[in-house]
């Protein structure tokens, strides 16, 4: 079971939370603009990288709100959680695999 | 009482109180502190089970978990019958009663022992070769055969008894192991104040400690070392000390699952807690001193009673006072067997032992036995074992620089240590997903890159010598807690160090003799050979071909010599191979430990609404609808559904039905924008819509499919009261605050589940208002006050109400909004206000039939996740005006514009009292061939007794094109014709809705 | 008149269950008794957060604060839940209107969405782990602690109002069976030898 760091209720377990895919895929302002390959792109199309990858997660069970995640798919660890709406403060990019001993190593270390 | 090879003095053992337990039917006698092998070895007894494939006798291998052998079912009673478990590890007390397995029709005397004869057979991937052909002999033949003779124990038939605990905890450093290693890291832990959690499988923590009689550790005893820094530790308030528990799954980020055995050694009179409690631990640290498994030897009839590894037969001597035999062989690669074999020398036991290693490569060991009078044979080879039930003498030779043998020679024993090195145990390390090493130097692999927070200390990692494991532990320990102290021990040297050995170098033809590598699953060194042979060379389908390793026991004592013999055989070095994957559990885990409390009612939640137990007391049946239990339908005088289901039905068109809607989702969206962000959710405009009047809503997903529906009433200008689906109302709250949050921060609306806060009282049929008149306060009841889909607030029976003039059944209907403390006090009122009235309480069923004969979709049924609004014939509420809104993109797709989607319909079959099966298929022609052409299915089949005949709803390409035309539906006996017409059956022109 | 009618006549959904004060671990398991409650959602601007019942909205989340009557528990940015005496229900709502005059927000009575139970005793953290995977220690979960999260397979919000082992398990009503039971085997659960 993971342990993921909501950003306002500190490190909570996994069940608390709900995973909701891939982060910073924005609504178009005026969906009906988009054209049919486009819209099937927004809709269907998502990124399934082995290394970090930013995600969104639902702290549902805790203070309910969205926030998100940069997780490395291959170790499950996490380089860092941030609000909705904001670029991640790491500079750690989507796809990075990580070393075996990055600063980033445990979750529950530091 | 007798037991005969109860050593005279020594153990650990508690000599004033005797036990006694059964084995086979026979009283066994022993001490408290005992387990059941070390019991049976004090009574003489080794035959304790028969193997797995070849129905060879089998003994006691081992003193500790790694035990491959003896597995014997333990009965505790009615209900308490566990198979499979290690004699080693359970520990001994009145009142068990054990049995061997996996023989008939005795242990003695076992007729599947002609495997062992047909053992040539028996090869490697034996069951892949010889089960193939011909196929149909599968079912019938092969596996019920393969089940009745390869059965490991038999599952106990009656529901367990007993209740498991469950404990989430949390701790600074957890330390698994509480020997040398372990004691020093908890030691060094607990003097920084971190909480510590120590952890250990035996029911005594000391580890090795526990029979190193001999140790000196800082001047002291070991055994006195142990007491007092167990008494050290016990009086820390920030150390929890867990005896009995054995942690089996390293999980992510540091989650750690442990069972406990909490009451099985008790009495069973006297057990007052669960039966066991699993501990989920989350730990800062975690200090792997999970010590190290002895490694057999690999030599022909390696498996005969009476053969144990060299450090169990000391166990059995130190810890228990039990001699395992009188005239004493041990046969070893390496010096730590030396240990066991002065031990026993110093118990007055008879000992040779047989050392691979020539003089010259042996250590100190080698002067130290000799001085205690043990015959020691260098260079020497094991070729074979003597005996059938019991070990009677070893076959040894001497063997050359060459590998040659020279003359065999007999030592008559009654009883083999044997020790081929040591494997440190690294399972928890690689189920936490770090990296092992190979180590040459002690031939083993250990512990090097870790991916999470935790470390290895003393044998875990190959640090075997005493004093070293003392100083490792310790510093790991501190290091685990933030500190860098370190500490010196001054203890014994321990005897190290041994001579890898795959296979006992043997004279002996090797396809004809069977050398034990694995003993639960009775795998050979040849089999293994026969495998790499047979093209396997990756050490994962070697595993599984032949078995090696896929034990209970999951290869403890197996994996090294398997992985050298296959390394061997490519001619590879050891790394090359590489290991298998180690997995959870670490040893068998009950299934109790698993469950524990989400059993029975706590199983899942048991979701009930407050006029539960009414219902219950009015003879409702119920259903389960998410987790909720709703009543089904309320039968009268032996009424079947059916019939229960036509009265309700009748009873509610023709007078007042009363159902409990209470399960419906209900959300409060308050704020300045509620209206917007209604309009940007909803396909239905939401601007202009009254406050006290309601609208059906109808929810999509992005992806253009019908989400959620559900009545809406306007409260106030920036106040909805929103409904939705039973199963669906926590879906709907989190579509909401994901959009909310995530596109639309910048609108002003707050949301609130109020589901439990209003239990709904529907109230359904022409007479509804007549019930509901003397009842309600404040509220014009009158049909022009109070219209059609119009919500009034004020109070019924005192109670402050919303009350929705709203209907699911095309009948005149109420629902009554009370607080849910008050509903069934309302509940009752209004049931008996409608007494007069003939008032009828009816349950899912029938509003399932009522909503259907109005052609009412319900999502979920009529909807499958690929329906849209259209395809349902709800476009028609989309406004033209309205830009956007969620899923209205994707109407415009190419799928969804595209001609031939299916629509929903209803069908009427020819026969009327022919009611379709839901989910049965459409067919437009039944003489197609197969597989044919299906152009839907039935999503809603009911009898209904207001129309007279069957009705059905269903979805069908291009339904609404083929009004009136006839289709063919499945039937469990073929086909049967329908006629497709529109999906309202009853009340067509919609009149009465507005009475 | 009829408002407190009604109100002293709640029937709460564990209002039959009792169970005495079991033997052994000293954990008391007790349904409370008819409350006022209500969540509030609210966006606070930056500096002036207005107090409700003299208990500050900006405290941190998570936490927990009390006059002895009301208490008001922060759950997360924008969330509140909010306790007090059955009674004064309506006059509680009433002035917590005015106090957030201004403030966009919405106040919405759960009183009968929500049901109590204390669990009270030595080992009650230990009880409540049986199903709360939280660290329920001093220090990760002080006094003045309060925070939703799970009990087994139901969501709750756990408040540690004071000092003392006492919690306050608050739950949905239909799941309040569940809770109830749940804490009850789960007092079992941490009986037997060797009690931590």
């Amino acid at each position: 079971m993971l342990l993921i760091a909501c950003p306002n209720c500190g490190k909570r377990p996994e069940t608390e939370f709900r995973c909701g895919g891939q982060a910073h895929i924005a609504r178009p302002a005026d969906p009906m603009a988009v054209d049919d390959g486009g819209w099937s792109e927004h809709l269907f199309v998502r990124a399934n990288p082995k290394g970090v990858h930013a995600e969104r997660w639902c702290h549902i069970h805790g203070c309910g709100r969205w926030f998100n995640a940069l997780r490395d798919t291959i170790s499950d660890r996490f380089v860092e959680t941030y609000p909705i709406g904001e670029q991640p403060k790491s500079g750690v990019k989507p796809g990075t695999i990580l070393g075996p001993n990055s600063a980033t190593q445990s979750e529950t270390r530091a | 009482m007798a037991q005969p090879f109860r050593l005279s003095r020594g153990g650990r053992v508690d000599r004033t109180r005797p036990i006694v337990f059964e084995f086979n039917g026979k009283p066994v006698h022993g001490y408290a502190g005992d387990t059941v092998a070390s019991a049976l070895l004090a009574n003489g007894i080794h035959l304790v089970g028969r193997s797995f494939k070849y129905h060879r006798p089998r003994g006691i291998l081992s003193h500790g978990p790694d035990e491959p052998s003896a597995l014997l079912s333990v009965d505790r009673g009615p209900g308490r019958i566990d198979p499979n478990n290690r004699a080693s590890v359970v520990e001994a007390r009145s009142g068990l009663r054990t049995t061997s397995q996996n023989h008939w029709p005795s242990l003695d005397f076992d007729v599947g022992a002609v495997n062992d004869l047909l053992s040539p057979v028996f090869v490697a991937g034996f069951y892949y070769k010889t089960f193939m052909w011909p196929r149909k002999f599968w079912d019938r033949v092969y596996e019920p055969f393969i089940r009745a003779a390869a059965g490991l124990g038999k599952a106990p038939t009656e529901a367990d008894p007993d209740r498991y605990a469950n404990r989430h905890a949390h701790c600074d450093v957890l330390i698994v192991g509480a020997g040398p290693a372990g004691l020093a890291a908890a030691l060094a832990a607990a003097r920084t104040g971190k909480r510590v959690i120590l952890a250990d499988e035996g029911p005594e923590p000391g580890g090795s400690l526990l029979h190193d009689t001999t140790a000196q550790i800082d001047g002291r005893p070991a055994a006195t070392w142990l007491a007092e820094t167990l008494a050290d530790l016990d009086g820390r308030e920030n150390v929890i000390l867990l005896p009995r528990t054995t942690a089996f799954g390293y999980y992510n980020h540091n989650h750690v699952a442990m069972t406990e055995r909490v009451s099985d050694h008790l009495p069973s009179s006297a057990t007052p807690g669960p039966r066991e409690r699993l501990w989920q631990v989350r730990a800062g640290e975690v200090v792997l001193a999970g010590g190290s498994h002895e490694r057999p030897l690999v030599f022909a009839d390696n498996d005969r009673p009476g053969i144990l590894l060299a450090e169990s037969v000391r166990v059995f001597i130190n810890r228990y006072g039990v001699a395992p035999g009188r005239k004493l062989v041990f046969a070893t690669s390496g010096a730590s067997a030396y240990q066991a074999a002065i031990d026993a020398r110093d118990a007055g036991l008879d000992v040779t032992l047989v050392d691979l290693r020539l003089e010259a490569d042996c250590g100190p060991e080698l002067a130290q036995l000799r001085a205690a009078g043990a015959d020691v044979l260098t260079g020497h080879t094991v070729v074979g074992s003597k005996g059938r039930k019991r070990v009677t003498g070893l076959i040894v030779a001497p063997v050359g620089s060459d590998g040659r043998c020279g003359g065999r020679r007999i030592l008559p024993c009654d009883c083999v240590g044997m020790s081929g090195g040591w494997t440190p145990a690294v399972h928890l390390f690689s189920q936490s997903r770090g990296k092992l090493r190979y180590d040459e130097s002690i031939d083993a692999f250990v512990p090097s890159i870790s991916a999470q927070a935790e470390r290895s200390a003393g044998a875990a990692r190959g640090t075997y010598d005493l004093a070293a494991c003392l100083a490792d532990g310790f510093a790991a320990g501190a290091a685990a807690a933030g500190s860098d102290a370190r500490q010196d021990f001054t203890a014994t040297a321990t005897f190290t160090g041994f001579q890898p050995v795959r296979i006992m170098p043997t004279d002996a033809n090797p396809t004809k003799v069977r050398a034990f590598v694995d003993y639960q699953n009775d795998v050979t060194a040849k089999d293994i050979k026969l495998a790499v042979r047979e093209g396997f060379q990756s050490i994962e389908h070697v595993k599984r071909y032949t078995t090696t390793g896929m034990a209970t026991d999951q290869g403890k004592t197996s994996n090294m010599n398997a992985l050298g013999i296959v390394a061997g055989q490519l001619d590879k070095a050891l790394p090359a191979v590489g290991t298998t994957t180690f997995r959870p559990p670490y040893t068998p885990v009950t299934f109790g430990a698993l469950v524990g409390p989400a059993r029975h009612a706590l199983f899942d939640p048991i979701r009930t609404t407050p006029i539960h137990e009414w219902a219950e007391a009015h003879g409702a049946l119920f259903e389960n609808v998410a987790l909720w239990r709703r009543a089904w339908y309320f039968p009268k005088n032996g009424e079947d559904l059916h019939a229960a289901v036509a009265r309700e039905c009748k009873a509610v068109r023709e007078g007042v039905g009363i159902f409990d809607a209470s399960t419906l989702g209900k959300i409060e969206i308050v704020g300045r924008d509620a209206a917007e962000f209604m309009n940007r959710l909803y396909i239905n405009p939401w601007t202009k819509l009254a406050p006290g009047r309601c609208r059906y809503g109808l929810m999509l997903k992005e992806d253009g499919y019908i989400l959620d529906d559900g009545v809406v009433a306007r409260v106030s200008d920036e106040c909805f009261h929103v409904t939705t689906t039973t199963g669906g109302a926590a879906r709907v709250l989190g579509h909401m605050e994901d959009y909310l949050q995530t596109e639309w921060p910048e609108l002003e609306v707050f949301l609130t589940s109020t589901t439990e806060q209003w239990a709904v009282i529907a109230l359904q049929g022409p007479k509804a208002r007549a019930v509901i008149a003397p009842l309600v306060d404040g509220i014009d009841l009158s049909p022009e006050a109070f219209p059609h889909m119009a919500m009034r607030t004020g109070t019924i029976c005192g109670v402050p109400t919303r009350l929705f003039r709203v209907s699911f059944t095309g009948e005149l209907g109420f629902e009554i909004n009370v607080p849910a403390d008050h509903a069934r006090a309302v509940w009752e009122a209004v049931f008996e206000s409608g007494q007069a009235h003939g008032i009828t309480p009816y349950g899912t069923e029938t509003m399932h039939v009522l909503r259907a004969e109005k052609g009412y979709i319900i999502v979920g049924q009529e909807t499958d996740g690929t329906v849209t609004p259209d395809d349902v014939g709800m476009a028609g509420m989309i406004p033209k005006a309205k830009k956007d809104f969620v899923g209205k993109r994707s109407l415009a797709r190419p799928d969804v514009v595209a001609t031939g989607r299916k629509q929903l319909v209803g069908l009427m079959t020819d026969d009327p009292k022919l009611v379709l099966d839901e989910g049965a298929q459409i067919v437009a022609d039944t003489n197609q061939p197969i597989p044919m052409r299906m152009l839907g299915h039935v999503t809603s089949s009911y009898w209904s007794a207001n129309c007279g005949r069957s009705i059905a709803l269903a979805l069908v390409e291009g339904g609404r094109e083929r009004m009136n035309g006839q289709l063919f539906v499945t039937t469990p006996d073929g086909f049967t014709r329908v006629t497709v017409c529109e999906p309202v059956f009853f009340d067509v022109q919609g009149e009465r809705i507005n009475a | 008149m009829l408002e407190t009618r009604y109100r002293a006549a709640r029937a709460l959904p564990l209002g039959a269950q009792t169970r005495s004060a079991p033997t052994g671990s000293g954990v008391s398991v007790r349904p409370a008794g008819a409350e006022a409650r209500f969540s509030l959602r609210a966006r606070l601007a930056k500096g002036a957060a207005p107090k409700l019942a003299g208990l500050a909205l900006d405290a941190p989340i998570n936490t927990v604060g009390t006059d002895g009557e009301v208490w008001l528990a922060r759950l997360g940015p924008d969330e509140w839940l909010i306790g007090g005496p059955e009674a004064d229900a309506d006059l509680l709502q009433g002035r917590f209107h005015d106090a957030l005059a201004g403030v966009p927000h919405s106040l919405v009575d759960v009183s009968h969405r929500n049901v109590g139970i204390d669990v009270s005793g030595r080992q009650a953290a230990a009880v409540l782990n049986a199903g709360c995977p939280l660290d329920l220690s001093e220090t990760a979960f002080p006094p003045g602690s309060a925070t939703r999260t799970l009990l087994g397979k139901s969501e709750i919000v756990l408040i540690r109002a004071s000092a003392a082992p006492l919690y306050r398990v608050e739950c949905w009503r239909s799941f309040s069976t569940y809770v109830h039971g749940l804490l009850n085997e789960a007092v079992f659960g941490v009986e037997g030898p060797a009690a931590h």
